[in-house]
């Protein structure tokens, strides 16, 4: 087996290990507050922990060389009000930190989520990879313990490794007098300019996305806390003994998370590590380039029609990747703007035709052009699979207790096997890039023209391949935000299901239990009203 | 209690399963698995020094050919080549090889200092150190010492070299 198809497999395997965890996790924390789908916000709450525990603890932190282990030992034993406290849930947030981050990168590299319009974001996280480490070691060294000691020591015989160093840095400790006031106020300059720069990379790494989730939700936030903060106080933090570059540390309590790489360093060397470290980055860094799915054509780019723009600016606030912007208008109609989409940015996913006002199929136009559109999968593709389901269903008599049910499916992938299994004479199952991408008009569309119900499935909450699918779907319908679903449908018949698109089973218990929903309302009560296309003016007006 | 609260209590319940497999896994390898760095009964050695080599040419008079091709505000009569020689360190323990080192110069014109480290565990013990540095281009070794160290187990012995100190200088 070659290398390229032995990580294939690697990575499928991975991918189904992790959308297994998805599952288990769904039961006990619900979809929404999935820690597996919370991993980047997770890492932000984390990150906030370690910044209020450490500047708590640097009140109390002497940063003399011959006083900085007698202060953190007063902070452990308490000395310093709850010293031991803020100093163990600050350790134990930067080693959650950690988990966390690594289990980010392996999610999204498992479902290769690093080519085209994320590899601006998974560059800059593989270049975070670097200041997680460079930040979180710099506070074993603060302590100045055996660790400390050992960590330092390593890190410089580490760094010597390279040319321009060549044995000079580590040569700063092999003296017991050597470690001076002013070298601690460095280590202590480096412990707050390495975390800082990375909160601003960490804020670098977001700029491609469009709301992006940063705090994660409250029950999970507190869990994640509290079982930190417990195990705070059921296992403190303790100090090695002092430091004395006199002696060399024999047996340590290593921190695996950051200080693993100096034990990778004695078994082979500094420089294995270097290499190792390099070769890992650059393997990263490539994925977003030379990898399989670097290599496929990128999504098509959505399409503005300035014709059918009304620069309303739904797309731009909609849009997940932050690929639509709003300008000044350039065909001289007297509308303040124009959504203009950068190509290198648009993922096609096609939430922004889903929110484009002119994406009605009551218009009455023959090609159904709108403001904004996918060219690979457009809206009048979606009118006329619409019109063909409907053409069917008026062929078939009404029945209370066979209802007649359109599905709007998402397929990412354009794999529409899972959802052609939900069809049958009375089931009309259509596919869409995502779930959003069907404009709130199409169902009541649907519903006035001889559906009796429609329902509209998509990625697990929280988990939508185009990060907000599911939300904007949730808020157009329940009529949170434009364009909604007029209020005057009946939300009795309308359903979201937000069932993993793999999960055959779990899609026809979802049609399933829509379709007895539906037999239980006495659909004689609501008269199907004939739709009535409007003019085929440039832009519809929102509902 | 309803089938809905127990389904609540349930999901509880898995949830602090997660909690705590997740602060396990934090809490054991914050601390453990135990490294050791130095094993019981051995102490260690480190070789440490930063020396600049002689240069490996002397200064000369330059000939009137060669100042005459040089612009008239570089006519300096005493040419002195920059280069040094790299430095040489070799070090025995109880008449075994413990560390052969020849450390090239540093900078780009080769003047800078040439700088050696190496680090070894040895049994903890009296041991006899011959060590010799050799820091020009020719003859053989110039600075050598013989001496014996009773090393403590944990105990950490720096072979550094400062040439205004009178050569080796050994660290206990």
């Amino acid at each position: 087996m070659s290398g390229g198809r032995r990580t294939g497999a690697v990575r499928r395997a991975a991918q189904a290990a992790f959308a297994a965890a998805d599952r288990a996790f769904d039961r006990p924390f619900g979809a929404a507050a999935n820690p597996w789908r919370q991993l980047g916000a997770l890492g932000f709450l984390l990150f906030w922990i370690v910044a209020v525990t450490g500047i708590y603890v640097y009140i109390g932190y002497d940063s003399r060389a011959d006083g900085a282990y007698a202060s953190v030992a007063a902070l452990s034993s308490n000395a310093f009000p709850l010293g031991s406290f803020a100093r163990s849930l600050h350790r134990y947030a930067s080693d959650a930190f950690v988990v966390v981050v690594l289990a980010h990168l392996a999610r999204e590299w498992a479902f290769e989520r690093y080519a085209h319009f994320r590899r601006f974001s998974w560059l800059t996280g593989v270049a975070l990879l670097w200041l997680v480490f460079a930040s979180g070691i710099g506070g074993f060294w603060l302590v100045w313990d055996r660790l400390a000691q050992y960590s330092l020591i390593a890190t410089a015989e580490w760094l010597d490794a390279l040319p321009f160093f060549g044995g000079a840095l580590v040569r700063n400790f092999i003296a017991a007098d050597a470690v001076s006031d002013r070298f601690f106020s460095l280590l202590v300059f480096l412990h707050i300019g390495f975390p800082l720069a990375l909160l601003a990379l960490m804020w670098v790494h977001l700029q491609r996305l469009a709301r992006p989730r940063t705090h994660p939700p409250r029950a999970l936030a507190w869990g994640v806390t509290a079982a930190l903060a417990l195990l705070a106080i059921v296992r403190p933090v303790a100090s090695a003994p002092p430091a004395d570059l006199a002696t060399a540390p024999g047996t340590l309590p290593l921190d695996w998370f950051y200080l693993g790489v100096h034990a990778f360093a004695d078994t082979a060397s500094p420089g294995m590590l270097w290499l190792a470290a390099v070769a890992l980055t650059s393997w990263l860094a490539a994925l977003a380039w030379w990898s399989v799915p670097a290599r496929r054509a990128p999504p098509p780019a959505a399409v503005v029609d300035l014709a059918n723009c009304n620069g309303c600016g739904r797309c731009f606030a909609d849009c997940p990747y932050a690929a639509v912007t709003m300008t000044q208008r350039t065909d001289g109609k007297a509308l303040p703007r124009q959504a203009v989409v950068d190509p290198a940015l648009c993922a096609g996913c096609g939430i922004c035709a889903g929110a484009c006002p002119s994406s009605t199929p009551f218009r009455s136009v023959r090609d159904l052009v709108t403001g904004i559109d996918l060219p690979q999968a457009t809206v009048h593709a979606l009118r006329a699979a619409l019109d063909a389901a409907l053409a069917r269903f008026a062929a078939i008599a009404a029945d209370p207790a066979r209802p007649r049910i359109v599905v709007f499916g998402c397929a990412p992938e354009g794999d529409t096997s899972t959802l052609a299994r939900l069809a049958d004479a009375r089931t009309a199952a259509i596919g869409v890039l995502c779930a959003a991408q069907v404009p709130p008009s199409f169902v009541e569309f649907a519903l006035r023209s001889g559906a009796d119900g429609v329902m509209v499935t998509g990625c697990r909450t929280g988990d939508c391949a185009f990060r907000l699918g599911d939300r904007w779907t949730t808020e157009r319908i329940a009529a949170a935000r434009e364009p909604h679903l007029r209020t005057a449908v009946a939300r009795t018949r309308v359903r979201t299901a937000w069932v993993d698109r793999r999960d055959t089973r779990g899609l026809a218990d979802a049609l399933t239990a829509f379709r007895a929903s539906l037999t239980a309302v006495s659909l004689a009560d609501t008269p199907h009203v004939p739709p009535k296309r409007i003019g085929g003016g440039t832009a519809a007006r929102p509902a | 209690m309803s089938a809905h609260m127990a389904g609540r209590w349930t999901s509880y319940g898995l949830q602090a399963v997660c909690y705590a497999a997740f602060m396990a896994v934090v809490g054991y390898f914050s601390t453990s698995p135990p490294y050791v760095h130095l094993p019981e009964g051995k102490a260690l050695v480190k070789l440490s020094i930063q020396h600049a080599g002689q240069r490996k040419e002397e200064c000369r008079e330059r000939t009137p050919e060669e100042l005459a091709k040089l612009a008239p505000n570089m006519r300096s009569a005493t040419l002195c080549p920059r280069e040094r020689a790299p430095v040489t360190v070799e070090v025995e323990v109880d008449g075994e090889p413990l560390f052969a080192v020849t450390a090239p110069p540093s900078g780009f014109a080769r003047d800078g200092a040439s700088s050696i480290y190496r680090r070894v565990a040895v049994p903890a013990g009296s041991h006899r150190f011959v060590a010799r540095m050799r820091d020009s281009a020719t003859g053989g070794f110039t600075f050598v010492v013989d001496r014996t160290v009773d090393l403590q187990a944990g105990r950490v012995l720096v072979l550094d070299f400062d040439a205004n100190r009178g050569g080796w200088i050994f660290r206990t």
